[in-house]
């Protein structure tokens, strides 16, 4: 595809630009569990897991074989959209991080960081709509202007834009689903509420690309990719959904032995 | 000290206690039972419609090239509202579980009743009012609106009918 000619020339680059920061985080992410699994308590096999298999969505989606068709292919753009700003946010919040994080260091340091967790920018960001702005709305800013052409063009752009799908993905799912310490948690009803509506949203955008191809993008390719963004999308997002599900459903048994204890 | 005879017939008691305990909460949680049955039917609904109509027959289009606006945003909700459905139900379903309160009629009747409004909202608005997609193309329309409309009012009169039932049962 021609709109991509100039930029063969920075992608190795950029693209390791972009994945250096996982392979520190997967080395310091191991390297905690082994001295939590040591020194502290144990950590959940489960966990490390989810991490390691973030990383790898991560690291497919920009090195490799894949990661060349999907500059090239819509199809194949989209199959990274899903593992690079859906999959892995998720897999990588399942993995509790900023717990682990507490955990392996000081004390005193834990507490530094937890009050700083607790700023106000914070609440702010991880309010569900702000989040869902930051993240569905990213997405059809790029892909309803001609920012997804602009961002094959310039290599400062195109690293901002990634670090931007996988930060508001994380911070969307951590929004909606509550692993590490949440101080200010909104009620299951609200971001029930705003889960749905932003879903909606990523639906809409999928048959809107379907319908309103990207400038460059040959019809088939963009029909293809919008089916992959919106059936594709549904995976990850049940999954999301039943989490919430499960997280309610976990949280209410309390109240209800209470009333089975009061009931007797 | 209690005798073994004693503490068995206790057991004895306790189990029966318990299983007159398995529904006794029935009454309840009526309006809940019907809310997670009409969650479900929704959610099956237009789970049929995506594997039947759209994957396995390709009678329904992913986009046809009429659809207004307005037609994707409803169309895009109603898709994450169905999924949202199915998998808050089950969860509801088992939360009445876990408080004794499952009312099979009311909830059969909640499933009737979101299935069939579901159905009939599909057809007589999405299709006819937004035009958003057809049940099938190239064929004459008349008889396959005809059967789908029917089909969702003969659900809604069944969830209806066991709806009154149920609630004659609670007086």
């Amino acid at each position: 595809m021609s709109l991509h000619s100039q930029h063969e020339g920075f992608s190795d680059f950029v693209q390791f630009l972009i994945v250096f920061p996982f392979l520190i985080s997967l080395i310091a992410y191991l390297g905690a569990v082994i001295y939590s699994n040591r020194y502290k308590k144990r950590w959940s096999n489960f966990r490390t897991i989810c991490w390691i298999l973030g990383h790898i969505c991560i690291i497919v989606t920009f090195v490799g074989p894949f990661a060349e068709l999907a500059h090239l292919n819509f199809s194949a753009h989209m199959i990274a959209h899903l593992l690079f700003g859906m999959l892995a946010p998720l897999l990588i919040a399942l993995a509790a991080p900023i717990t682990l994080l507490l955990r392996s260091i000081p004390v005193k340091m834990a507490r530094c960081i937890s009050s700083i967790l607790k700023k106000r920018y914070f609440a702010f960001v991880r309010n569900p709509i702000v989040a869902s702005i930051l993240n569905i709305g990213g997405l059809w800013l790029l892909y309803t202007t001609s920012l997804f052409y602009m961002m094959h063009e310039s290599s400062f752009l195109f690293i901002l834009i990634h670090a931007h799908i996988f930060l508001a993905g994380y911070i969307f799912t951590v929004a909606f689903i509550y692993i590490d310490p949440t101080p200010h948690p909104f009620s299951y009803i609200f971001r029930s509420i705003v889960l749905l509506i932003a879903l909606s949203a990523h639906s809409i955008l999928s048959k809107y690309i379907y319908a309103n191809p990207l400038n460059h993008v040959p019809a088939i390719q963009a029909e293809m990719g919008a089916m992959i963004m919106y059936y594709g999308g549904d995976l990850i997002e049940i999954g999301l959904v039943y989490l919430l599900f499960y997280q309610w459903y976990k949280s209410t048994r309390h109240a209800t032995s209470t009333i089975a204890l009061l009931s007797k | 000290m209690k005798t073994k005879t004693e503490v068995m017939k206790m057991d004895l008691s306790n189990i029966h206690k318990k299983r007159n305990h398995k529904h006794e909460n029935h009454f309840q949680y009526g309006q809940r039972n019907m809310w997670t049955g009409l969650l479900l039917g929704l959610g099956v609904v237009a789970f049929i419609d995506e594997v039947v109509f759209h994957q396995l027959l390709h009678w329904h289009h992913f986009y046809d090239k009429s659809t207004t606006n307005i037609g994707l945003v409803s169309d895009g909700l109603f898709h994450a509202f169905s999924f949202f459905a199915t998998i808050g139900s089950a969860f509801l379903l088992a939360d009445l579980h876990r408080k004794h309160g499952f009312w099979v009629q009311r909830w059969l009747a909640g499933i009737f009743l979101g299935a069939g409004a579901f159905q009939l909202y599909d057809g007589i608005i999405q299709h006819k009012l937004m035009k958003l997609h057809q049940i099938r193309y190239h064929v004459n329309i008349i008889p396959y609106d005809i059967v789908w409309n029917v089909i969702a009012s003969i659900l809604i009169v069944i969830g209806i009918v066991l709806l009154v039932k149920t609630n004659q049962q609670q007086r």
